[in-house]
């Protein structure tokens, strides 16, 4: 059998890819930001928040990070309208996105925060800081320089877990190249292309978050 | 109209579960074997393949396991291979768990103190007799805790095996979800039932983490 590939074909439906690009992207970014956010405060609560709110955050992250993405999305987008929650595909994504990555990152910030050495918390308080201040002065910026390799993985896993947003008929990338398969059939050529672009975003992405977390989350 | 119990909706999402846990298996067993071979080539040649290998790594590792199916979808019956979703999800899984092990493992063989290589050398092992009586033992102890935790992240991963149209877990709930009309039911005990059969493992993981470094520390 002779195989032969039509990357033309592919190439020239490149506004939606480019639309797909820019969906994806701006996913990742919304999910980042709030993600990361939601972890700070999560991981506070796990290390020194009161026994009930450890509890409840602990729970949350274990049934986060035991269950699958789609899973967590098709019961967002199909399962909470039921029970009275009407969300769009977009919404749904990134609430979903949203959830996935800061059950990650609250664990992942956690054990940076278990890192910190007790002496620089109780210099910190022989210098009268309040607790608030240690937190975000002296506890946090190190714990994050710590952890900052770890969580750079963890939001290319997210920002590649947003393939899967496409199921759900968000216009990201992933559903993109399924429109374009079902315009010209060149479905292979479809997925090898969006696959590359995956490959090159993450490696840029990678690159971003290494110039970007020492400038501006742990100044250096 | 046939009326669906709860009953009936958790013994079918049981019946579809096993496919899932088979699936795994598949992809854990497969890529660990693949895994294993990628690591002993890229220890035992030069540069060379240890480029190729860490690209391998890379591509895997920077592409979402969805377009991954896809591809192993699409690319199976371009070669005229007959694509049942089944033969091409345990193909796409069990290369993405190698490319995964295989760094993980590496990272393993790493933390092995040269020395331990130089030792060896010195007393004459062949470079298959110095893997196999000196380095991997002591990797793989290292290597147990990590793999265990990937085993997660591998069942996670059949999920979306789903999307290719093979019947396990979520398939099934997305199907019994449509035949019910109770979708926030079904994905409920979905995510519960992944719960069920990830936790554990994660536990296991945390748990031989924690004596393993003991015993290391010691």
């Amino acid at each position: 059998m002779r195989i032969q590939l039509d990357f033309p074909a592919v190439l020239a439906e490149w506004p939606l890819l480019l639309t797909g690009v820019c969906w994806t992207i701006g996913l990742t970014a919304v999910a980042t930001v709030i993600g990361l956010v939601v972890g700070v405060a999560f991981a506070w609560s796990r290390a020194s928040g009161p026994a009930w709110l450890k509890l409840v955050v602990g729970s949350y992250v274990e049934l986060i990070r035991n269950t699958p993405f789609i899973v967590q999305l098709f019961f967002i987008f199909f399962g909470l309208p039921a029970a009275g929650v009407k969300l769009t595909p977009e919404t749904a994504a990134v609430i979903a996105m949203v959830i996935n990555l800061s059950a990650y990152a609250t664990e992942i910030i956690r054990s940076g925060i278990a890192a910190t050495p007790p002496g620089q918390i109780e210099a910190a308080q022989s210098l009268a800081m309040g607790r608030m201040q240690i937190f975000t002065r002296v506890v946090l910026p190190p714990a994050l320089a710590k952890v900052w390799t770890a969580m750079t993985g963890q939001i290319i896993i997210v920002m590649l877990g947003s393939a899967v947003c496409g199921q759900i008929s968000v216009p990201e990338l992933s559903y993109a190249a399924n429109l374009i398969q079902s315009r010209n059939f060149r479905s292979f050529e479809a997925s090898i292309v969006a696959t590359l672009v995956y490959l090159v975003l993450a490696i840029v992405l990678r690159r971003l978050l290494n110039w970007a977390g020492p400038r501006l989350l742990f100044g250096r | 109209m046939v009326e669906f119990t709860l009953w009936d909706i958790l013994r079918n999402l049981l019946i579809a579960a096993q496919w899932t846990v088979y699936l795994s298996l598949v992809a854990f067993v497969g890529g660990g074997i693949v895994g294993l071979l990628l690591l002993v080539l890229r220890l035992a040649r030069g540069p060379v393949v240890r480029r190729c290998v860490a690209g391998y790594v890379q591509l895997f590792q920077g592409t979402p396991l969805l377009m991954q199916l896809f591809l192993s979808y699409f690319g199976l019956a371009l070669f005229g291979i007959d694509t049942s979703p089944w033969v091409s999800a345990a193909l796409a899984l069990t290369l993405y768990s190698s490319a995964y092990l295989t760094d993980i493992w590496r990272g393993c063989v790493e933390a092995v103190p040269k020395g331990q290589w130089e030792a060896s050398g010195s007393l004459a092992l062949s470079f298959g007799e110095q893997l196999r009586h000196v380095i991997l033992p002591q990797a793989s102890r290292l290597a147990v805790a990590p793999t265990v935790g990937f085993l997660v992240q591998v069942v996670k991963g059949t999920a979306l095996a789903s999307v290719i149209g093979f019947v396990e877990l979520t398939k099934a709930g997305s199907m019994i979800s449509n035949a019910t009309f109770r979708p926030f039911v079904v994905y409920a005990c979905l995510a519960l039932m992944y719960f069920a059969l990830c936790f554990p493992i994660s536990l296991c993981a945390r748990a031989l983490e924690r004596k393993l470094n003991h015993a290391h520390r010691r």
